[in-house]
């Protein structure tokens, strides 16, 4: 059942941006991370992990780990409860709970370079690293597999033992291809044979990372009562809480998760890595608080990576503009185990156009490098590099406008996407319209100055946004003000976001608001922030806790009036009845004799979330000698529903597109013959610097998302998807040569100028 | 073998403004001196090999990366982090320009960036946006594009 809301028009603190509650905090060094957590007694852990890509543990010897000074605990699987085998959600994903622990430390077999073999815990950090390094692992040494043709070719190695895969329906043994699924409509091949022109590209790209700057960390305490207190940097708490507990096969209701800041997670910080090993080091060290901090190089090698992999793109035209049919094959690597973003992808993949007939088939393919995590729209850029890929190929061929041909074939309200799903009212039609009126696109390229050349390029893509549950409180306190509690982690100044809509309906300012997100024992269920669902989600709590807000208040002044509440209206921040008004705040400090300071709650779940669309326009100069690349202008257009707080709002876009940019011209997992990842620091794993970017440009369109009564809709996600396109079309203006593998790079780029 | 008792250094020195006398383990760095033995924790872990800038301090006039500088190293230097910012008169314009300008989302980075643009602005106090590109290009920011941190020093500037 959705709702359905006829949007406000209207506002008095909606679209304003005013400074975020927790901004002070953060620029004057106080605000706690993670990794600050302090706890009397606290004590240190560290792990050792594999060297090898694949292979299988033979032995593991702690003894000489164990004989060092200030050492308390060692930790091997062993040490581990056996894990349901049932899989639950962690947010952005799900974990199979038996291989999630097999994930956070490995069981017989390692799966990729940095899988975790064994910890320990000791006194001080440095004891901590020199005794992990102290414990001696014995392998034997399994051939690695680094990519999805490897992974599925005949005879390949199986990575995870005991796996069956589905394939179409097909239960299959001795596989490394957990899933495969398609979504069909129509005949694809009777549509191909009569379109006037077919195009089939099979497009490449490696595994990148989120790149987020705090690396994971992880403090726990297992008390002597069994009660378990983790303190980790996560995108959400109560995801925290049923990781944890599912892992350690112990009841939920004996682990709080306390909120601490989180240094960045764009999807990679939804699944849990230390906790487990922080809470039963902590058991084993007698209950001490044990704090583990993740390296570098061990972020890069065994967290998050988005998915590499293999698309092949068919698609066929008619001279008339109009898209007949289309039909790909994703194939992403999920990792070491199985799950990676291929159903997403298949939900975004043909999402931008009106297709008569298409089909989708998807393969989750198990690799010897780290599991994947969601990263920003999980699937969908990688999708969309691949379609808009063809796109500009059809235009180039066929001489269409790039954006009129895409406006022709626009997904619109009532479109079937591409796995059977009708659209609500969404907007890309009108960021189509916004990209072909907007002075980037009717400005001339300029002219390249010597030994260098410019192209632009276009692309489109979509991310279906997110809904799920959140919890909202309010009390309004004697002085006026609002005390806020949600469960969402704040990564972007959604405490804000979330407030000022609770704000819009009380006509309370917003900084008289005291948003907080507290542990998982004091706020309801909430979901982790990802997906693009927290300011449209929490934000719904929050406007409907407000709005029960109102009938509690109207209740007391019901007693105060001595009228009942019915004739009570609110407007604006002001009650009125029978020619006697009274405002929200004055109201706030007369509550004592109804009852003390008014309290309300609302937790929602959302089936549905509203679609997001963002169009971009990448100019980027080559450097003909060095195949060096410099994007000089960028404009970002994204149907953004209502820019509840436009400045981050418009933030949230300028953030993804540079990720997007990262993505496409440098960053990459560069694997050895052997598996392992070469550049795993932040020198190597090259993200773009403040040097490589332009200013980036928004264009803002607000086409009200339904589900919403403010008409909000998820942003954070979509504006990472089409720079892969763009940027990659832009390149091939430049040099006159399409490129079909990611990252664009420069070495890539002179291969192509100088022939091959 | 032992190796959890290694020889410590005593070590006077400013921070803030604040004189510490210290004995710092032989190995460990500023950035751990700062977060573990005086409890500054505004100053941030990313990556410990000088590539992030999320732990950027200044030691006598000079931003550097903590994580790179033992502690033992800043013995008769005077060390200012993000906790020394703000005055008792009020936050540096940068850190106002920061809230204003909304250049932060996660905030991990922030007191890198701030501390690192302070050095900036300390010597250039009108500097183009091409060198404050350049000046900051050893700070990483994953979350904001760029965009509205160099707006922020910008308007930051004179």
């Amino acid at each position: 059942m959705v709702a359905t809301y006829e949007t406000k028009t209207d506002y008095k603190v909606i679209g304003n941006s005013p400074i975020r509650h927790d901004a002070l905090d953060k620029v004057t060094g106080r605000a706690i991370y993670g990794g600050d957590v302090k706890v009397p007694g606290l004590i240190w852990g560290d792990v050792i992990r594999s060297p090898h890509a694949h292979a299988r543990i033979k032995s593991i010897d702690t003894s000489a780990a164990e004989a060092i000074e200030g050492v308390f605990a060692v930790l091997t699987h062993d040490d581990f409860p056996q894990a349901d085998d049932k899989t639950i959600e962690t947010g952005e994903g799900t974990v199979n709970l038996r291989r999630g622990q097999s994930n956070v430390m490995a069981d017989k077999k390692v799966h990729y370079k940095g899988h975790v073999v064994a910890a320990v815990a000791a006194v001080d950090r440095n004891t901590a690293q020199i005794a992990a390094q102290a414990i001696k692992v014995e392998y034997e040494i399994l051939p690695a597999i680094s990519d999805v043709d490897a992974a599925m070719a005949d005879g390949a190695e199986v990575i995870l033992e005991g796996l069956v895969g589905d394939h179409l329906g097909e239960k299959v043994e001795n596989t490394n291809v957990a899933r495969v699924f398609r979504h069909e409509f129509g005949n694809v091949e009777d549509a191909f044979a009569n379109s006037d022109l077919v195009i089939e590209r099979t497009v490449t790209m490696s595994m990148i990372h989120q790149g987020y700057i705090e690396p994971h960390n992880a403090t726990a305490i297992w008390a002597q009562d069994d009660n378990l207190t983790v303190w980790s940097s996560t995108q959400g708490s109560f995801g925290v809480r049923s990781q944890v507990a599912g892992l350690l096969h112990h009841p939920e209701s004996k682990v709080k998760v306390n909120y601490v800041e989180i240094g960045g997670g764009f999807g990679g910080k939804t699944v849990v890595y230390l906790a487990p090993i922080a809470a039963l080091l902590s058991r084993k060290s007698g209950g001490r608080p044990v704090k583990l901090v993740m390296d570098r190089s061990s972020v890069f090698e065994a967290t998050g990576p988005a998915p590499g992999g293999k698309i092949r793109m068919k698609i066929g035209v008619n001279k008339d503009g109009k898209i007949q049919a289309a039909d790909t094959d994703l194939m992403l690597e999920a990792g070491g185990f199985p799950g990676s973003a291929v159903g997403a992808a298949a939900i975004c993949v043909f999402a931008c156009y009106n297709l008569p007939v298409s089909r989708i088939t998807g393969y989750d393919v198990l690799v010897n490098k780290p599991k994947s995590a969601a990263y920003r729209a999980p699937g969908s850029p990688q999708a969309s590099f691949a379609i808009e890929t063809v796109i500009d190929e059809i235009c180039d061929e066929l001489g269409f406008d790039k954006i009129q041909f895409r406006l022709d074939n626009a997904a619109h309200e009532g479109t079937r996407r591409g796995d059977g799903v009708q659209f609500i009212r969404v907007g890309l039609e009108e960021c189509l319209v916004a990209a072909k009126e907007s002075d980037h696109w009717n400005s001339p390229l300029g002219d390249a100055p010597a030994g260098k050349a410019r192209g632009r390029g276009i692309a489109s893509a979509y991310w279906m946004n997110g809904g799920g549950k959140s919890t909202c409180d309010l009390m309004l306190q004697d002085d006026g003000t609002v005390m806020l509690n949600e469960g969402s982690a704040d990564i972007g100044g959604t405490r804000t976001s979330i407030a000022m809509q609770a704000a819009e309906v009380l006509g309370i300012p917003v900084e008289d608001f005291h948003p907080s997100i507290p542990d998982t024992d004091s706020i309801g269920f909430t979901g982790v922030t990802g997906g693009s669902r927290t300011t449209y989600t929490t934000g719904l709590a929050a406007y409907n806790a407000a709005h029960k807000l109102v009938v509690e208040l109207k209740s007391r002044l019901a007693d105060l009036w001595e009228t009942s509440a019915d004739k009570i209206d609110f407007n604006e921040g002001t009650f009125t009845a029978n020619g006697d008004s009274i405002g929200i705040q004055e109201l706030a400090g007369k509550l004592g004799p109804t009852g003390g300071p008014a309290t309300s709650t609302s937790s929602v779940n959302l089936a549905e979330a509203g679609n997001a669309y963002g169009v971009h326009i990448c100019d980027l100069e080559v450097d003909l000698a060095t195949g060096k690349t410099d994007v000089i202008r960028y404009t970002a257009v994204q149907d953004v529903g209502k820019a509840v707080h436009p400045q981050y709002a418009e933030g949230q876009i300028q953030g993804g597109v540079v990720q997007g940019l990262g993505w496409a011209l440098n960053e990459e997992y560069f694997i050895t013959d052997e598996g392992a990842m070469a550049n795993r620091s932040f020198l190597d794993y090259r993200m773009p610097t403040s040097l490589d970017m332009p200013m980036i440009d928004t264009i803002m369109v607000e086409v009200p998302n339904p589900l919403h009564p403010y008409g909000v809709r998820g942003i954070g996600e979509v504006p990472i998807c089409p720079p892969l396109s763009a940027a990659t079309q832009a390149v091939k203006e430049a040099v006159g040569k399409p490129f079909y593998s990611l990252p664009v790079k420069p070495g890539r780029i002179l291969e192509a100028l100088n022939g091959d | 073998m032992t190796t959890n008792s290694p020889s410590k250094v005593h070590v006077t020195t400013t921070i803030n403004g604040q004189q510490h006398e210290l004995l710092v383990p032989g190995y460990m760095s500023l950035l751990d001196t700062l977060r573990e033995l005086i409890g500054l924790t505004g100053t941030k872990e990313g990556c410990l090999d000088g590539n992030c800038g999320a732990c950027t301090v200044n030691i006598d006039g000079r931003i550097v990366d903590s994580c790179l500088v033992l502690g033992a190293e800043v013995n008769g230097k005077e060390v200012s982090t993000i906790e020394g910012m703000a005055t008792p008169e009020g936050l540096h314009p940068l850190q106002q320009a920061f809230l204003e300008e909304a250049a932060l989302q996660c905030g991990i980075c922030t007191p890198g960036f701030l501390v690192a643009a302070k050095g900036l602005l300390d010597n250039e106090p009108s500097p183009t946006e091409g060198r404050i590109r350049h000046w900051l290009a050893g700070n990483l920011c994953r979350c904001t594009g760029y965009d509205k941190i160099v707006r922020a020093v910008q308007k930051a500037s004179d």
